[in-house]
């Protein structure tokens, strides 16, 4: 589940040090910091690039190629909903716009009490059971507006 | 005491399956009735999910799809005898979704405990591997060589000899890296198999290392299947304490191991040179070929790089034999396809069987049309890359070179059924917008075409210049088909021409409402 937490120089360390023997650890420290902090901090860049030997700009490259590294933080929860063909074909972009719109905000966007954000994903491999999404990890299929509603309430306590 | 199998697949558990499990606890023990819950993978039966089964006298007896609330009817009903109740399916086996299939790689989903090794010691695991030591790394090459085998991640390039080119590299060290990025909408097999077979991928990777002399196996999975990381991870540990992973694999002389990496949302990952910059700490960015992995793939080393059901099919092979694999079949498309039926499908799910049913088969009568009732009208074959077919196409063998020659594609054998409320220039203007978030970036036609693309789409579709505009994303089709570096930019012309093609009533909206006036 994504934590929100303030940048720790101690961790960040601790985080680099426990995956700086794999090969090609880059990856795995970044989803570690991701999982960690809900984000990764602009401030863990130089620590990371020292530690492997990288200059800032090579991970910073690395940081914004991918979808998943969040650059800043976002909510306590996060919900993915699948905006792929097999389930656009059993209605996932209504489903989702309706949600979005519930919820007054658009995608990648933070709910303003901070509970809740909401990313695009392509493909769950839940592909014969859409609409579907990931609600803090935990799959969600056959998804209705209300259904999706429920979910969503469920984890999000006013 | 009564077992009760309750799968722990992401798509069960999408759709309730831990507070089925949960509920079914919770009444045995009220009612004082001795039960054991085993979570086991998926049947592929996802329109019978929650699929919950009860080992009787007569065997298993399967009902579904259970909701919590059905519990306690089933208890009423004697469920754990297999008793009559309207969520009875019988034996699933029986079930003719199941009973028309041929499973060879996935004969023991949803039947066994994933993460129990002996389980799969007791269902036929581990044998290819024993055959594959006792037989060396020629031979093995060899086996696979003859079962045609041809990789189905995508491109369908013959497995083995991809294995002889890796094998017959001189290096200092070799890797097997597999590919579980599964990024094609419309496809779950390699989700399936890690959550509901690991030890099989295993076995399959392993029985790679020792045909090419690689020490160090990883698996690319993608974010977006946490569950399957779990159960795999699980995995890896279970057999390296088992020491089938380590430094006598099996209690030979070869030293293996494998681990498990997890990719961070990019479908170019999936693409085998962009993995391995992936793998390595990169950008995934595509590599211009050659050399080619086989020869300088990961840290610049030999690699064998598969997808898992390649990996999959090879304990099966290695253990009855390349003919046994190979008898299954058409043309030059050896063996069986994990086909994967979803989207507006009435019975969607996994569906095993040798090459050579046809699409309508496969959509009509397999997946019994739409789940919403009304008319099938097109269906993508082979992910986000793949060609639309509309029903007058039906007749078209699954198969790679049948498909091939009506610009289809086989892909990773997902079928993606749409019924006629589909609009069909949103679909490819869904591709364009696809390729232009997933391009990266490496060549300008698939960087700036995709976007232009979209743009061009959306013109056609607000019913401006179309004629004009649907020539000028024609050409550039054109030139993105030709001038792209990898797959991505180079096929997504297919969905966008194919729906051109067949669909060109709803690329021109105007005229068709006026004409329908
Ligand atoms: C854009 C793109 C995405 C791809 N995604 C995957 C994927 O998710 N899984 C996969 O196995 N192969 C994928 N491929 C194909 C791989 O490049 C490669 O052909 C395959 O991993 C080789 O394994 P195989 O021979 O066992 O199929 C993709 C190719 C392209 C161009
Ligand atoms: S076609 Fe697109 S994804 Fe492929 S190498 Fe070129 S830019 Fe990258
Ligand atoms: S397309 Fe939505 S889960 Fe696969």
């Amino acid at each position: 589940m994504p934590k929100t937490s303030d940048f720790d120089e101690g961790r960040a360390q601790a985080i680099i040090a426990e995956h700086l023997g794999l090969e090609g650890s880059l990856l795995p420290i970044l989803h570690a910091f991701n999982e960690e902090f809900g984000y990764i901090d602009d401030a863990a860049v130089p620590h990371i690039a020292a530690a492997l030997n990288l200059s800032r700009a090579e991970v910073h490259g690395v940081l914004t190629f991918y979808h998943d590294f969040r650059r800043a933080p976002g909510g306590r929860h996060t919900l993915k909903i699948c905006r792929a063909e097999a389930c656009q074909s059993r209605g996932s972009e209504t489903v989702a716009r309706r949600c979005l719109a519930k919820l007054g905000v658009g995608w990648h966007d933070t709910t303003p009490d901070g509970e809740l954000t909401i990313e695009p994903v392509y493909c769950l491999g839940l592909c014969a059971s859409g609409p579907a999404a990931l609600l803090d990890g935990e799959p969600l299929g056959l998804l209705d507006e209300d259904k999706l509603a429920a979910a969503v309430e469920e984890v999000c306590e006013p | 005491m009564t077992r009760i199998f309750i799968p722990k697949d992401a798509a069960a558990l999408a759709v309730g399956a831990d507070k089925v499990a949960k509920t079914i606890a919770e009444i045995a023990s009220e009612r004082g009735k001795e039960v054991t819950l085993v979570r086991t993978g998926s049947r592929g039966m996802f329109f019978l999910e929650p699929l919950v089964e009860v080992e009787t006298p007569a065997g298993r007896i399967a009902y579904g799809p259970v909701a919590p609330r059905d519990v306690a009817s089933l208890f009423h009903a004697d469920f754990l005898a297999g008793g009559a109740h309207p969520l009875r399916i019988g034996r699933p086996e029986e079930h003719p979704f199941l009973a028309r299939q041929t499973r060879l790689t996935f004969a023991r989903c949803g039947i066994t405990d994933p993460l129990s090794l002996e389980d799969y010691a007791a269902h036929d695991g581990w044998r290819g591997l024993k055959r594959a030591l006792a037989i060396g790394p020629a031979a093995i090459v060899t086996e696979v060589t003859q079962s045609g085998l041809r990789g189905r991640g995508g491109a369908g390039f013959p497995t083995g000899i991809k294995w002889k080119t890796v094998a017959d590299t001189q290096a200092d060290r070799k890797y097997v890296v597999c590919n579980a990025d599964e990024g094609d909408s419309g496809t779950f097999a390699d989700r399936m198999v890690m959550e509901g077979d690991p030890f099989m991928l295993i076995e399959g990777m392993t029985i790679a290392a020792l045909a090419v002399g690689a020490t160090k196996g990883f698996v690319y999975c993608r974010s977006e299947y946490p569950q399957a990381i779990r159960t795999f991870n699980a995995a890896l540990a279970a057999a390296r304490q088992a020491g089938f992973l380590g430094n006598a694999v099996a209690g030979a002389q070869h030293r293996f191991d494998i681990e498990l990496r997890v990719g961070a949302g990019a479908y170019v990952c999936g693409e085998e040179t962009a993995l391995l910059d992936s793998l390595e700490g990169k950008r995934g960015i595509v590599r211009a070929k050659p050399p080619l992995p086989a020869h300088k793939g990961l840290f610049r080393r030999p690699t064998v790089v598969n997808n898992v059901l390649s990996f999959a099919a090879v304990p099966f092979i290695l253990a009855q034999g390349a003919a046994a694999y190979a008898n299954f079949g058409m043309g030059r498309s050896r063996g069986t396809m994990p086909i994967q039926i979803a989207g507006n499908v009435r019975h969607g799910g996994l569906f095993e069987t040798a090459f050579g049913l046809t699409l309508g088969e496969i959509v009509d009568d397999i997946g019994g049309g739409t789940a919403s009732g009304r008319p099938v009208r097109a269906v993508q074959c082979g992910g986000p890359l793949g060609a639309y077919f509309p029903p007058s196409l039906f007749d078209t063998p699954f198969d790679y070179e049948a498909f091939t020659a009506r610009d289809g594609l086989v892909g990773h054998g997902g079928v993606v059924v749409f019924d006629d409320t589909v609009d069909m220039a949103e679909m490819a203007r869904f591709a364009m917008e696809f390729c232009a978030i997933e391009s990266c970036g490496k060549c300008t036609p698939c960087r700036i075409g995709a976007v232009r693309g979209k743009e061009v789409i959306e013109r056609i579709m607000l019913g401006s210049n179309v004629e004009a505009n649907i020539t000028l994303l024609e050409d550039l089709c054109q030139t993105m088909k030709f001038g792209s570096l990898c797959a991505l930019g180079g096929f997504v012309p297919y969905p966008v021409m194919s729906a051109l093609r067949h669909y060109p009533e709803d690329f021109r909206p105007r005229a068709a409402a006026a004409a329908a006036e």
